[in-house]
């Protein structure tokens, strides 16, 4: 595909520094194949990816499709796959990157809409599916004691896969989601164990019965991909083998 | 598979580069379990051929005394001893035994789950295969 040649005058500081940025472009309405475009783009060390993504559709082109809200690694909307390894564009900076040329394309396993952005229905829709919300009879408006309450014990077990932001990187990086496409994947698997895990949650084997399947947790082989990529912390492998415990009985 | 769902396929799931070590050992545990299983309906022709009677057998038997056969024992005896021990490694794991514990991530959000006790167990893996396989091909060319 084409490629833009020249930078913008005065967009420049005597601390800048350039790359080349790659960026896949395809429509599935009317391409055949994806292909690239390459952007000269001057960063600062604090530029991040998706800044530079923006600066071309400022300067540049502004059909580039991307998906984009916070900038702060909150929403969870730009995930994409940066040097080969998905990441999020916000929380990327071109500084720690370095290459001289980052390339962007959309996140693996997901359906393509265009460009860099990507169908999320299926990560949401197995989200659902794991019942992600508090089950039991009664609730805090009923309950005696207006609240359940939970020991800072009990909130650890569960915190950390709490911070979950639905980006999808997870699902990205998984072997499995490769090749599976009805593999329920580790996002929803972590998103299982948060609440088997949560003390106020009744639900655990409503939630084990719908995980206890071939394409559920057993096609998790702990490749530890996942946890590599999440920008959060939230470890989805260490959340899906603690969740595996239950159904070993190694965990109750 | 539809190729609008944008899979990485076989490609992406062989691929062993990018997620380090962990990724590394998934795919010789791959591997290593396909080689195996080829191995296994090989072993059961190989013995199959009992039933074309001593000379038969010895005829057969044969072809694992030549340097290829040596060498393709050589890799048989690595594949088997990685896959026990990473097995074990990933049983335990899938146990929830040595993940870590879940505790409030903080920055740079190094992932509990990837800890030394399995970086460990997955390099004691290789090592012992390699191990193994020279002890093997020492055996077997009488060094």
């Amino acid at each position: 595909m084409a490629q833009v040649s020249s930078v913008p005058k005065g967009q420049t500081s005597p601390t800048s520094k350039s790359i080349t940025l790659r960026i896949s472009r395809f429509n599935p309405e009317h391409d055949e194949s994806s292909g690239f475009m390459e952007f000269p783009i001057s960063y600062e060390k604090w530029t991040t990816v998706l800044e530079a993504i923006l600066d071309v559709k400022k300067h540049f082109d502004h059909s580039v499709a991307v998906r984009y809200s916070c900038r702060q690694a909150t929403c969870g909307s730009c995930g994409m796959i940066i040097n080969g390894k998905p990441r999020l564009a916000c929380f990327t900076k071109i500084s720690e990157l370095n290459s001289n040329v980052v390339t962007v394309e959309p996140m693996n396993n997901f359906p393509i809409i265009r460009d860099l952005a990507v169908k999320f229905e299926k990560l949401f829709d197995t989200h659902q599916k794991i019942k992600p919300y508090l089950i039991r009879d009664d609730t805090e408006i009923q309950s005696n004691e207006k609240e359940f309450l939970q020991s800072p014990e009990e909130v650890e077990q569960y915190i950390q896969f709490a911070n979950c932001i639905k980006c999808g990187l997870c699902n990205s990086a998984c072997p499995t989601m490769a090749t599976d496409s009805s593999f329920v994947g580790p996002q929803a698997l972590a998103q299982a164990y948060r609440y088997v895990a949560d003390s106020r949650d009744k639900g655990k084997d409503s939630r084990l019965k719908i995980i206890d399947d071939s394409h559920g947790i057993w096609r998790c082989h702990f490749a530890g991909s996942c946890s590599q990529v999440c920008p959060k912390g939230v470890d989805p492998a260490m959340g899906i083998q603690l969740l595996r415990g239950y159904l070993l009985g190694f965990r109750s | 598979m539809p190729r609008d769902e944008h899979r990485e396929g076989i490609k992406g799931m062989a691929n062993p580069t990018r997620y380090g070590i962990e990724r590394v050992a998934y795919w010789l545990m791959r591997l290593s379990g396909l080689g195996l299983l080829a191995y296994f309906v090989a072993h059961i022709y190989e013995t199959s051929n009992i039933l074309r009677g001593q000379v038969g057998w010895d005829e057969f038997l044969e072809l694992t005394q030549t340097t290829e056969g040596h060498l393709f024992l050589a890799i048989v005896i690595a594949m088997c001893v990685f896959h026990t021990v990473n097995g074990i490694r990933v049983m335990l794991g899938h146990g929830g035994v040595g993940v870590g514990k879940p505790a409030r991530p903080d920055y740079p959000y190094e992932p509990a789950s990837q800890n030394y006790r399995h970086k460990i167990g997955i390099y004691s893996a290789i090592l012992l295969a390699a191990i193994a396989m020279m002890y093997g091909l020492a055996v077997m060319f009488g060094e």
